[in-house]
């Protein structure tokens, strides 16, 4: 496919082109401390200048250069916008008579995002859509939405994309592709991954790319393959979370882990959710789903008690799904290498650190 | 639905829970004719004996009268619900529980011999057996209506435990200690607020007081270590609300440390 080359006009041409086609584009913008995912109206709300600090349950913004998007990724993730954090599922009436279902008038969101977030929903997509039940909801959402990948020239200090096979180059599943580039000229290469995103390229003036500039927007990349702040050896990973249910370094961990959940809803693929029944005085009720998280007693509870009762077990649990488990349910691990749950936990456990501390035996 | 006999009682307090069952507003005229109110000074002067379906318990139990009462109203009363931080961790005023009560009686009243209070203030729980409790400083007067309405109807209600973060990231907030170096709470705090104070970028203050799983030791060594958190700041966080509860023996061994 050819590679087409875009000016800040053409970008902010390019948002526009997605409003008149009735998108609600979601980027990066900066918010609270952070550099977080909001509705872009136009190329002012991007987080131009800004740079990220990153590591363990740490996270500092600076400003620094011109790029729009020389950032790691933040806290916020699309399934905020695919599978908000609670959303009401039917109501019933107090006579009994009337269940309404929602039909939800869902918009059709444009993702403005990194390539590990474009796998990401990826991996929700294989969760959620394929296989015998089928999330009728976020099929909606994910049938109206597009997916603009901005590969990363930038990573951040506790990404491991690398080691996951998902970045700093976005794979499949971009409908348009974007790399930035900010050296004598401020440029963005583009190019479609979809027909729908050959149809929005056509609509904006852009040029052919020198192979100059292809030249130089691969060694952004290949430069970025350089500065991981992690990595995750995957040599036989499944196999050793499989063995290590005994190991003794779970009870290192649980000394460290507040049990809070934060790793589990900045992860861009973690899903689970639970149901909430809403009674109003008039006798009628509504039927909510919200997150939920692997980390609270509540979510292993049978008649008796809670099965994962000790944070070590949840822990352990948790990246056993992530890591091994996920794989053997979907075919690819849980984990985009993407480091949110790296730096949001409070008190900075580090995936790629226990699984290191694992490979050292004792299980 | 039938109609049921609501009575709300206040012990140490403040009032402020009992002002979130009259802060209802829009829900307070429906809920009015659903419930017959027979007992609730805030609201109305007028005193209906016993039984009553619910009673709403607001306030710590800090008197031998205190002691007397508690018990005359749980025998009065089919489901007693505990609100509010007084009620169901002994509130602020238990923080008298770590000093000698009486040396501050003589020093605040002229004659403190017609003073006859107790050494601690407890929680309704350490007194009669209670149905349910409601968090907070104050309660969420949603959780309040949500639990009256689930009692009107027959139902359960389900209180969840888990800590605030939960709340916190549903809200797309970003968190202040990981962003900003503040500390926060919200790991070990039991969730129902909607996680007001950091939506604010305020650190939480526990006033919920501890979730289900708490891990003090973890979170009071992060800030110790990386927010260089002075031991006294920290054992003063944990027992604003906490005097008596989970927290307390973090506290303890906070405070012990090099001391």
């Amino acid at each position: 496919m050819t590679v087409r080359v875009i000016g800040k006009e053409g970008l902010e041409g390019l948002l526009r082109a997605l409003r008149e086609e009735g998108y609600t584009v979601v980027g990066p913008l900066v918010r609270d401390g952070a550099i977080h995912y909001g509705e872009i109206g136009s190329i002012g709300d991007l987080p131009e200048g800004y740079r990220d600090e990153q590591g363990a349950g740490r996270y500092r913004l600076r400003q620094e250069g011109d790029l729009f998007f020389g950032y790691a990724v933040g806290p916020g993730s699309p399934k905020y916008f695919l599978n908000p954090p609670e959303r009401l599922l039917f109501r019933v009436s107090s006579d009994g008579r009337g269940v309404e279902e929602e039909d939800g008038d869902d918009p059709g969101f444009a993702f403005l995002v990194r390539p590990c977030d474009v796998a990401g929903i990826s991996i929700r997509d294989r969760v959620l859509l394929e296989g015998e039940y089928r999330d009728p909801h976020y099929l909606r959402r994910r049938e109206k939405s597009l997916i603009i990948a901005v590969n990363c020239t930038h990573p951040g200090g506790t990404c491991f994309c690398l080691s996951m096979g998902t970045g700093p180059e976005v794979g499949d599943g971009a409908d348009l592709i974007l790399t930035e580039v900010s050296g004598k000229e401020h440029y963005f290469l583009i190019q479609a991954g979809s027909q729908r995103g050959k149809g929005l390229l056509e609509r904006i003036p852009s040029m052919e790319a020198s192979p100059a500039q292809i030249r130089e927007a691969e060694g952004l990349i290949e430069g970025a393959k350089g500065r991981m702040g992690r990595a995750l050896e995957r040599d036989g990973l499944k196999e050793l979370l499989y063995r290590s249910h005994d190991h003794p370094y779970w009870r290192d961990v649980e000394k460290r882990c507040l049990a809070c959940g934060n790793c589990t809803f900045v992860c861009p693929t973690c899903f689970c959710t639970t149901l909430e029944d809403r009674m109003a005085l008039d006798g009628s009720a509504e039927r909510w789903q919200r997150w939920d998280s692997c980390f609270t007693l509540d979510f292993t509870y049978l008649h008796g008690g809670s099965i994962r009762s000790s944070i070590a077990s949840r822990y352990r649990h948790w990246i056993t799904h992530k890591l091994a488990t996920w794989i053997d349910q979907f075919g690819t691990p849980g984990c985009v290498g993407c480091g949110r749950c790296i730096t949001w936990c409070p008190v900075g456990i580090d995936i790629t650190e226990v699984v290191e501390e694992l490979r050292k035996g004792g299980g | 639905m039938r109609k049921i006999r609501l009575a709300v009682w206040k012990f140490a307090s403040c009032d402020g829970c009992q002002l979130s069952l009259l802060d209802c507003e829009e829900e307070l005229l429906p809920l009015s004719e659903a419930v017959e109110v027979a007992y609730f000074l805030e609201a109305s002067r007028r005193v209906e004996k016993g039984p009553y379906h619910i009673s709403l318990v607001e306030g710590s139990i800090t008197t031998p009268h205190d002691v007397e009462r508690i018990k005359r109203i749980r025998r009065a009363s089919r489901y007693l619900i505990a609100i509010g931080a007084c009620a169901t961790a002994g509130g602020i005023q238990a923080l008298r529980n770590l000093r000698d009560v009486e040396e501050f009686t003589s020093l605040v009243y002229a004659r403190p011999e017609y003073i006859d209070t107790l050494k601690d203030s407890t929680p309704v729980s350490h007194h009669v057996k209670v149905d349910l409790e409601l968090r907070g400083c104050p309660i969420n007067k949603h959780q309040l209506l949500y639990v009256l309405i689930s009692l009107l109807n027959g139902r359960t209600p389900s209180i969840p435990s888990h800590s605030l973060c939960l709340e916190c990231k549903m809200k797309d907030n970003v968190c202040v200690m990981v962003s900003e170096g503040v500390p926060c709470m919200g790991p070990v705090t039991h969730g129902g607020c909607g996680a007001i104070c950091p939506s604010y970028r305020r650190g939480c203050y526990g006033c919920y007081g501890p979730s289900e799983t708490v891990n003090m030791e973890s979170l009071g060594r992060w800030w110790i270590e990386r927010y260089g958190m002075e031991r006294e700041e920290l054992v003063r966080r944990l027992r604003t609300f906490n005097i008596e509860g989970a927290l307390a023996p973090f506290a303890r061994s906070f405070e012990g440390e090099g001391a």
